[in-house]
C-alpha cells in the first residue's frame, strides 16, 4: 500500500461556544491518513465523530490547530478552492442525510454535478445509474418526504457516490438500513477502494468496524486508539460477517 | 455562459419547486405597481383631457375676472367687473384684436327653463357673437349669435344639446321658443357637443345676446362679468395685461399697495394652474397609492425573510456539494429578478389595461396617460424590494460555512 499521505490534522481542537458555556467537542486530535485508506471512526455518541468528519470534509474549520490537505493547508485556501475541492474530491454522506426537501430523487443526486459543469443530459444519466445502484431506480421522481428513512439515505449515499469523489465521507452510512442493503452499500464502498478511493466511515457497527482496514477510536473529543486491521488476526472472518 | 444557463434553470426549478411562495411575491409586486400605474395614469390621462380642452383658448387670449379679496370679502364688499370696465378697456387699450363680454345670468346650472310643460335647469350666459371663432362655440344646427341680435337685443338663444333632451325639445328644435326670466327665447342655434369634464356637463348651457341679458337685470343692477379677449400680438400679451390691469385699478379706485379686485390671466395661466391643481392631485394620490406600494413591499420582503431559514439550508446544502458563492448569487438573483419582471410586467399592464378601461368608458377622456416617472418609481421600487430582499438572505447564507448553514435556525 501507497504511504502517501493525503490528509493530516495537526493538534486539530473544534470549541462550541454557547453564550457562557464552553464545549470542546475535539481536543488536540493529530491525525494522519493516507491515501487509498479505508478507516473507521467509533466511539460513543457525543463523542465528536461527526465533528471530526465535518472538519476532515472541508464544511467546518477548526477552532485551533491545522488540518493539511494534499500539502495545502486548508486554512490557506479561499472560498473557490474549497468549493471546488467539496465538489471534486470529496463525497459527504450526512448523518442526517440533508436532502434538497423539494427536489426529487434524482435532481438530489444530479446536484453536485451541475458544479462540475456537466450537461444537463450526462448528468441525468449518471444520477439514474448511481441510483439503480443503490437499489432506488424506480424512485427517481419521489421527494425525499416521499421516502422511507432508509430510501433517503441510499439517496445521500448515490449523491455522495455520483461524482466518484476520491475521498468518501461517510457519517453512519448503514444507520437506517436492513443488514442486506447495508451488505449491498458496503460492497459498493470496497469498489471504490479498490479503485483507489479513500474511505473514512463513522459507525456504531463493529461489524463494519472490523471490515475497515483501519479503526480510530474516539473519546471525549480525543483519540483513544489508532489500531490496523490489517495486521489483525481474524480479520478475514470479520469481513466475512458484514 | 454555461453557468448563467444552470443558474437559469436552477432558478425556474425552485420557483417552481417553491410555487406558492413565488406566487406571493408576484403578487404583493403586481398589486403595488398595477394600483400606482392605474391611479396615476387616470389622473394624468384626465389632467391631459381638461388642459386640452382649455387650450382651445388660444394661446393670445386673456381672461378677466373679479377677484373678491379677503379684505373685500370681511368689508361686505361686492367686487364687480363691469360693464363700465369693458367700455374703458374697448376704448383705451390698444392692441385687442377681439373682446367678448360674458355675463353670467345663472351659473352652476341654475337657470330655469321653459319649453311646454317641461322644466329644466341650466346655467344661462349672455355674451356676444365674438365667441364664435372658438370651436367650443359652433353650432351643429341653425347659427350662433350675430352682433345685430347683440345690438337688437334679441330674444334668441343658442343652447347646449343637454338641453334637447331635458326640455324634450323635437329633433330639429331652430324656431321653438324657450321661457327663462319670465320671457319667451326663440331657439336660433344648437352647439356642438363637448361632453364631461370632472363631472360636470359642458352641454348644459344656454347663450343669448350680451345686450338682451344685460337689459334682462335692469338698469338699476349692475352685473359682474367676465371679459374674453385676444390680442393681436401675442408678443404684447404681458402688456396689454399690464396695461389693462393698470386700468383696472384706476377704475376700481384702488390705492397703491391694495391688492387687485380683479384677476387678468393669460391662457397659458390658465392651463397653468390647472396642470399646478392636477399635479398635486397626483401627487397627493400617488402619495396615497405609495402606501400600497409600500405594502406591497412589506409583503414581499416579510415572504423572503420567512424563506430565509429554509433557503439557508438549501444553500448550505448546495455548498456542501460545490456550489461557489457566486454559483448561489447568481441563482438567487435570477430568481428574484424574474419574479419581480414577472410581477412588474404583469401590474404595469393590469395597470395600464384598467386605466384604458376606465378611459374607454368615460366620454371625452383622452385616453389613460402613464408617465415614464410612474413606471420607473412603482416598478423600481417593487423589483429593488423583491432583489434585495431575495438576495440579500442569500448573499449572507453564501458566505457562510456550509456547516453553519445547515444548522441555521
Ligand atoms: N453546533 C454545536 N454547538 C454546540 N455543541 C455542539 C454542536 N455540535 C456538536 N456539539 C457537541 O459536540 C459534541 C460532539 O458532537 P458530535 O456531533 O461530533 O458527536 P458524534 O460523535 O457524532 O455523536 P453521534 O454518534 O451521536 O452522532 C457533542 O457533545 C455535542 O453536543
Ligand atoms: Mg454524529
Amino acid at each position: 500500500m501507497s504511504r502517501e499521505s493525503l490528509l493530516e490534522l495537526q493538534h486539530v481542537s473544534k470549541r462550541y461556544v454557547m453564550g457562557e458555556a464552553t464545549l470542546d467537542a475535539l481536543k488536540d486530535v493529530n491525525l494522519t491518513i493516507y491515501r487509498n485508506e479505508y478507516v473507521a471512526f467509533i466511539g460513543p455518541s457525543g463523542s465528536g465523530k461527526t465533528t471530526l468528519m465535518n472538519i476532515v470534509g472541508c464544511l467546518d474549520k477548526p477552532s485551533s490547530g491545522s488540518y493539511i490537505l494534499n500539502d495545502t493547508p486548508v486554512a490557506d485556501l479561499d472560498d473557490n478552492a474549497l468549493a471546488r475541492i467539496r465538489n471534486r474530491e470529496i463525497g459527504f454522506i450526512f448523518q442526517n442525510f440533508n436532502l434538497l426537501g423539494r427536489a426529487d430523487a434524482l435532481r438530489n443526486v444530479m446536484q453536485p454535478l451541475i458544479y462540475r459543469g456537466i450537461p444537463l443530459s450526462e448528468r441525468k444519466h449518471m444520477a439514474t445509474e448511481t441510483l439503480q445502484n443503490v437499489g432506488l431506480g424506480d424512485r427517481l421522481h419521489h421527494l425525499p418526504n416521499q421516502l422511507s428513512g432508509g430510501q433517503r439515505q441510499r439517496v445521500a449515499i448515490a449523491r455522495a457516490l455520483v461524482g466518484k469523489p476520491s475521498i468518501l465521507l461517510a457519517d453512519e452510512p448503514t444507520g437506517n438500513l436492513d443488514s442486506s442493503t447495508g451488505r449491498d452499500v458496503m460492497a459498493m464502498f470496497d469498489n471504490l477502494h479498490k479503485n483507489g478511493h479513500t474511505i473514512i466511515i463513522v459507525t456504531h457497527d463493529q461489524n463494519i468496524a472490523n471490515h475497515c482496514r483501519r479503526v480510530v477510536r474516539l473519546m471525549d473529543g480525543q483519540v483513544l486508539s489508532d489500531t490496523d486491521n490489517v495486521a489483525k488476526v481474524g480479520n478475514q472472518e470479520a469481513m466475512r460477517r458484514v | 455562459m454555461y453557468n448563467l444557463l444552470e443558474s437559469l434553470r436552477s432558478a425556474f426549478q425552485s420557483i417552481r419547486a417553491h410555487a406558492l411562495r413565488s406566487f406571493l411575491t408576484t403578487l404583493g409586486i403586481i398589486i403595488a405597481v398595477m394600483s400606482v400605474i392605474t391611479v396615476v395614469s387616470l389622473i394624468q390621462g384626465f389632467s391631459q383631457s381638461v388642459t386640452s380642452i382649455f387650450s382651445k383658448m388660444g394661446a393670445n387670449g386673456l381672461l378677466i375676472t373679479s377677484e373678491e379679496t379677503t379684505e373685500d370679502y370681511l368689508a361686505g364688499k361686492v367686487v364687480k367687473i363691469t360693464p363700465d370696465d369693458l367700455q374703458a378697456i374697448q376704448h383705451q387699450i390698444t392692441g385687442i384684436s377681439k373682446i367678448t363680454p360674458v355675463l353670467i345670468l345663472a351659473g352652476n346650472g341654475s337657470g330655469a327653463v321653459q319649453y311646454g310643460d317641461q322644466t329644466a335647469y341650466s346655467s344661462i350666459y349672455g355674451t356676444t357673437s365674438s365667441h364664435a371663432s372658438n370651436s367650443s362655440f359652433y353650432p351643429v344646427m341653425g347659427r350662433y349669435l350675430t352682433p345685430s341680435d347683440d345690438f337688437s337685443h334679441r330674444r334668441v338663444a343658442v343652447i347646449g344639446q343637454t338641453l334637447l333632451k331635458d326640455l324634450d325639445l323635437p329633433k330639429d328644435p331652430i324656431g321653438q321658443y324657450i321661457g327663462m326670466f319670465g320671457q319667451w327665447f326663440k331657439i336660433i342655434g344648437v352647439l356642438k357637443k363637448l361632453g364631461t369634464i370632472a363631472g360636470q356637463d359642458q352641454d348644459d348651457r344656454i347663450y343669448m345676446p350680451y345686450g338682451t341679458a344685460h337689459s334682462l337685470l335692469g338698469a338699476s343692477k349692475v352685473p359682474d362679468i367676465q371679459i374674453d379677449l385676444e390680442v393681436n400680438d401675442l408678443k404684447d400679451i404681458d402688456s396689454v395685461a399690464g396695461r389693462i390691469t393698470e386700468l383696472l385699478r384706476r377704475q376700481h379706485n384702488l390705492k397703491p399697495g391694495q391688492d387687485n379686485d380683479f384677476q387678468v390671466q393669460t391662457s397659458a395661466q390658465v392651463t397653468g394652474t390647472i396642470n399646478k391643481i392636477f399635479n398635486m392631485i397626483t401627487l397627493v394620490l400617488g402619495g396615497i397609492v405609495s402606501i400600497s406600494l409600500l405594502v406591497g413591499g412589506i409583503g414581499i420582503m416579510n415572504i423572503m425573510l420567512v424563506s430565509v431559514t429554509e433557503r439557508t439550508r438549501e444553500i448550505g446544502i448546495c455548498k456542501s456539494l460545490g456550489a461557489r458563492r457566486s454559483d448561489i448569487l447568481l441563482q438567487f438573483l435570477i430568481e428574484a429578478v424574474t419574479l419581480s419582471l414577472i410581477g412588474g410586467i404583469i401590474g404595469l399592464l393590469l395597470g395600464y389595461g384598467i386605466g384604458m378601461l376606465v378611459a374607454h368608458l368615460v366620454p371625452q377622456f383622452l385616453g389613460a396617460h402613464v408617465p415614464w416617472w410612474a413606471v420607473v418609481l412603482s416598478f423600481g421600487f417593487a423589483c429593488g424590494i423583491g432583489v434585495v430582499f431575495g438576495i440579500a438572505p442569500a448573499a449572507k447564507a453564501a458566505s457562510l460555512n456550509p456547516i453553519d448553514a445547515l444548522r441555521y435556525e
